[in-house]
């Protein structure tokens, strides 16, 4: 089926074009009957990339299988990746290109990430903003999040979606781990269609609040999977952002092996709970603690949630480290200025390290001699100890903070 | 333009005229290459019996005072660029100009701006030839599109002095704002309403013009105390109302950038000069007002004081990022060429360690040396940089007059020259295989830091030597660009440019290093 449906719009439009616009694309498509493809253009990059932004336009329309139409493309200099998700979902939305997809041509895949991999800090990327992406990775967080969810309006989901998959396809995140918060189900499912196939590292479930909420995106995510070819994980973090799911903590944690991480969403919560969310936080102490509690148990990460303003950086250093200290691994960032922040308030501190590295030599030796218990002086070290200590001394190897 | 050039190729293998505006030109020969030879100009004898013995000088307004200096068709008038944007004395002397009816005036700013887009009207009518000094917007638009009669000659500040220093341009008529001046001609721009700080860019004209005028909306009693313009240079002296508009003078508060990877940019210029060890103590710097700039001045304050690391001097354009290093003792002094905002301003009229500079001191080519060369690291912007280092400050990447020369290619000659640049603009990739318009030949740039890394010229085995084995992500300027196209899309389209000169672009000896061409 190639053809409109009858109540499909004749005309459509996506993206976004304006003076404080950069970096987008907004695409104006008019479906005609007869008459061939014609591509109208307006780029502030035209005297460099004008022929290069037709040429690619009419390759996608190709590929989406549009034959007659009008598309007015105006262009505030957008990447190639970004003008062909534009096409695509203002095409989509005419009720075209059933099936088909245009995929931009795909950036090697990052090895694949490890479940205990580190997770200080995740920056989120508004999935209707295509300007962050291409230098997220150079601010070197640990993850970016490309979000379906709040970021982007409910009449924009569609659009976003493709963006998402074009963007995880094409730009090179480096060591970044590539995580997508989903909608709540079950717009998230739809989600799921459009990007599972790009292989995300880990998916973010917003608001869970039961354990088979978790079991059914497990199951989607495995069916894509197995559908796409794709052996490589992709683990779940579920958000709990309200009383239910913060109860619910240790079944949804425990809901499936593909979770990596618990994390919690304060804003919600405390909105939930009817309280305000205060800078010292004791109104999510509980919550907090819960989640981190839940997690252990269940063997997986305990994230903490987002500093919100991103001017106050001894706010937010106060806030890593107490939350470091209440044992979470991590915590999300909204500008990349918080990144290293959250990177030096989550680093365990010199001495620890210092003590750790004397336990792991102490534990070396007494390997090499073949001694089943490790000593320090004239201290006998705990085997858990030990084992906190081997952690902490190759986590800080990853952090960079040791060589 | 009457004129039909003959073009020749010069050192840097650019097609450039040889006679421009009238007068035989000299295509570049190569840094260091040009000797010139002979004597440099001079004004007629004044004599103090011609001028009266209470000082004086006032007439009643610019008309009368230029008609007193004998104002007559085809002369070059001349203005300073410190009230920048909001200068009113430029386009009053001008219009005043064309009251008296003269046409054909060579206009010679230190630099031109948008709000001073009545020039062209004063072309279309004939008052003005054409503009020798940087061009941009409407006048920049207007030289690129080909309607100036005269071609534009853009020249960085150090240029503009050799030019008059040796006779390459003789002003007739120089007009000089005051924001503070006495009824003997003593002018200063540090204080009055309409402060600007240093005006060091009419010093050539207050010492080589045939006449001078001084404009002031700040009139005080001699003496005229620190005088930046000595009144024994001066012919007359006009009060005005207002000399210009305060708030585009000089910015209230610079705003440092709070794009995260420009900041990111400036952070790895910081970290450069400290791991290549030119961050020590008694070093000096220079950075500009851009974004980039004032962002790393406020990382390698950080830097010097962990390391406990003083300047000797740093070099303005001030701002308030200069001033509080000043005032933290984090440098003995600032020398300072323009004020850019109110804290430098202010600093420069109360502080005896802000040092008002002129390009005499600091860019003149006709000196026996100048500070230009004594700066241990300068940081400077540009449009495009090619893989030769080459560098771009005047045009777009489409050919359209951008930014005037500036400090810029006098900047060049410090110990290490840095050019600070996101890697793409838009789409649009900064380093190209070729400059648009070539402003600074590759031999003397030395690193090009983005946001993907930092280049450095291999010119400069001595600055890899000194950043090997640090965490900078020191990469190839072709690396870069590489991965720079794949994201664009591949290589920019290369823009169409006409091949009817419009404007010539100076080295700092006078020779010509590039043609700018008509376009649109």
């Amino acid at each position: 089926m190639s053809g409109a449906t009858e109540t499909s719009p004749r005309s459509t439009e996506a993206g976004h074009w304006g003076q404080d616009v950069r970096s987008d694309v907004h695409v104006a498509f008019e479906v005609l009957d007869r008459g061939g493809v014609e591509i109208s253009l307006e780029s502030r990059v035209a005297p460099y990339y004008g022929d290069s932004i037709v040429k690619q336009a009419r390759a996608v329309l190709d590929e989406l299988g549009v034959r007659h139409a009008r598309v007015s493309i105006h262009d505030e200099g957008a990447l190639p990746f970004v003008i062909a998700a534009r096409i695509e979902a203002a095409v989509r939305r005419a009720g075209l290109a059933l099936g088909k997809r245009s995929l931009p041509a795909q950036h090697p895949l990052p090895p694949p990430s490890a479940k205990d991999r580190l997770r200080r800090s995740r920056l989120y990327l508004p999935g209707s903003e295509p300007k962050y992406y291409i230098n997220a990775a150079l601010h070197t967080p640990d993850a970016v999040i490309l979000d379906l969810e709040d970021s982007v309006h409910r009449g924009e989901k569609d659009a976003a979606r493709i963006l998402v998959r074009n963007t995880l396809r094409t730009v090179d995140f480096g060591a970044c781990e590539r995580m997508v918060r989903i909608n709540q189900l079950p717009l998230g499912l739809e989600d799921l269609a459009d990007v599972v196939g790009e292989s995300p590292d880990l998916i973010l479930m917003p608001k869970v609040e039961q354990p088979e909420q978790v079991a059914e995106v497990d199951r989607m995510i495995g069916e894509l999977k197995a559908r796409h070819g794709i052996i490589r994980p992709i683990w779940i973090m579920p958000i709990l952002e309200t009383a239910l799911g913060i109860e619910n903590a240790f079944p949804i944690a425990a809901a499936s092996e593909n979770v990596a991480a618990l994390t919690i969403g304060l804003e919600d919560y405390t909105a939930d709970l009817g309280v305000a969310k205060t800078l010292v936080g004791h109104e999510s102490q509980y919550a907090r603690t819960r989640v981190l509690n839940a997690a252990r148990a269940a063997g997986v990460q305990a994230i903490d949630s987002v500093f919100s303003d991103v001017a106050d950086m001894d706010g937010l250093r106060r806030w890593g480290e107490a939350s470091r200290a209440m044992g979470f691994e991590g915590m999300g960032c909204i500008h990349p200025g918080q990144i290293r922040m959250v990177h030096e308030a989550f680093a365990p501190a010199a001495v620890e390290i210092e003590k750790a590295q004397k336990i792991v030599a102490a534990f070396e030796e007494a390997q090499t001699k073949g001694l089943a218990v490790v000593s320090l002086g004239s201290k006998m070290i705990d085997p858990p100890v030990v084992q906190r200590a081997l952690k902490l001394v190759e986590r800080a190897k990853a952090m960079g903070v040791i060589s | 333009m009457s004129e039909r050039a003959e073009l020749a190729h010069n050192a840097a293998g650019r097609a450039v005229p040889t006679m421009v505006n009238g007068r035989p030109q000299i295509p570049f020969l190569g840094v260091g290459k040009f000797q010139p030879r002979g004597r440099k100009a001079t004004t007629p004898i004044r004599s103090n019996k011609d001028y009266p013995d209470s000082g004086d000088k006032r007439v009643a307004d610019l008309e009368a005072a230029l008609r007193k200096c004998g104002l007559r068709d085809g002369m070059v008038i001349s203005n300073h660029h410190h009230l920048r944007d909001g200068d009113n004395v430029a386009l009053m002397a001008l219009e005043a100009a064309a009251k008296i009816g003269v046409k054909d005036l060579l206009w010679f700013p230190s630099a031109s701006f948008p709000s001073q887009k009545g020039a062209i009207e004063l072309m279309e009518k004939g008052v003005i030839h054409h503009i020798e000094g940087s061009m941009n917007g409407p006048l920049g638009d207007y030289c690129t599109q080909g309607k100036m009669r005269g071609m534009g000659v853009l020249r960085s500040h150090g240029g503009r002095y050799q030019a008059i220093q040796d006779g390459e341009v003789h002003i007739d008529i120089a007009v000089i704002a005051a924001p503070t001046a006495d009824s003997f001609g003593n002018a200063d721009g540090s204080h009055g309403k309409s402060a600007c700080g240093s005006l060091g860019f009419a010093f050539a004209d207050s010492t080589y013009a045939d006449h001078v005028i001084v404009v002031t909306d700040n009139l005080a009693p001699f003496p005229c105390v620190p005088w930046q313009i000595q009144g024994n240079n001066v012919d007359y002296v006009v009060e005005v109302e207002s000399i210009g508009d305060p708030a585009k003078i000089v910015s209230g508060t610079t705003q440092i950038t709070r794009s995260p990877d420009r900041l990111r940019i400036a952070e790895l210029v910081a970290k450069f000069l400290r791991e290549a060890g030119i961050m020590k103590d008694g070093f000096s710097f220079q950075a500009g007002a851009g974004g980039i700039a004032l962002a790393f001045v406020q990382y390698l304050k950080q830097m010097m004081k962990e390391d406990g690391v003083k300047a000797r001097f740093v070099r303005g354009g001030s701002t308030k990022f200069l001033v509080e290093l000043l005032q933290e003792g984090l440098t003995d002094y600032i020398l300072d060429g323009q004020t850019f905002d109110l804290d430098g301003v202010k600093s420069m009229a109360n502080d005896p360690r802000h040092v008002a500079t002129s390009p005499f001191t600091s860019y003149n080519y006709h000196g026996k040396g100048n500070f230009a060369s004594l700066v241990d690291a300068v940081v400077l912007g540009a449009t495009e940089v090619d893989v030769n280092f080459n560098a771009n400050v005047v045009t777009h990447s489409d050919g359209r007059l951008l930014h005037g020369i500036g400090g810029w290619q006098n900047c060049l000659f410090s110990g290490c020259s840095i050019l600070a640049l996101p890697s793409f603009r838009d789409r649009i990739p900064v380093i190209v295989d070729e400059v648009t318009t070539l402003t600074g030949p590759g031999e003397m740039i030395d690193v090009v830091v983005t946001e993907r890394g930092t280049a450095v010229n291999p010119r400069r085995q001595d600055l890899l030597e000194a950043v090997k084995g640090s965490k900078l992500p020191i990469r190839s300027i072709q690396d870069i660009k590489t991965e720079v196209e794949k994201i664009c899309g591949g290589k920019p389209a290369r823009p169409k440019l006409g091949d009817r000169p419009c404007a010539i672009v100076k080295w700092v000896d006078g020779t010509v290093l590039d043609t700018v061409w008509q376009v649109g």
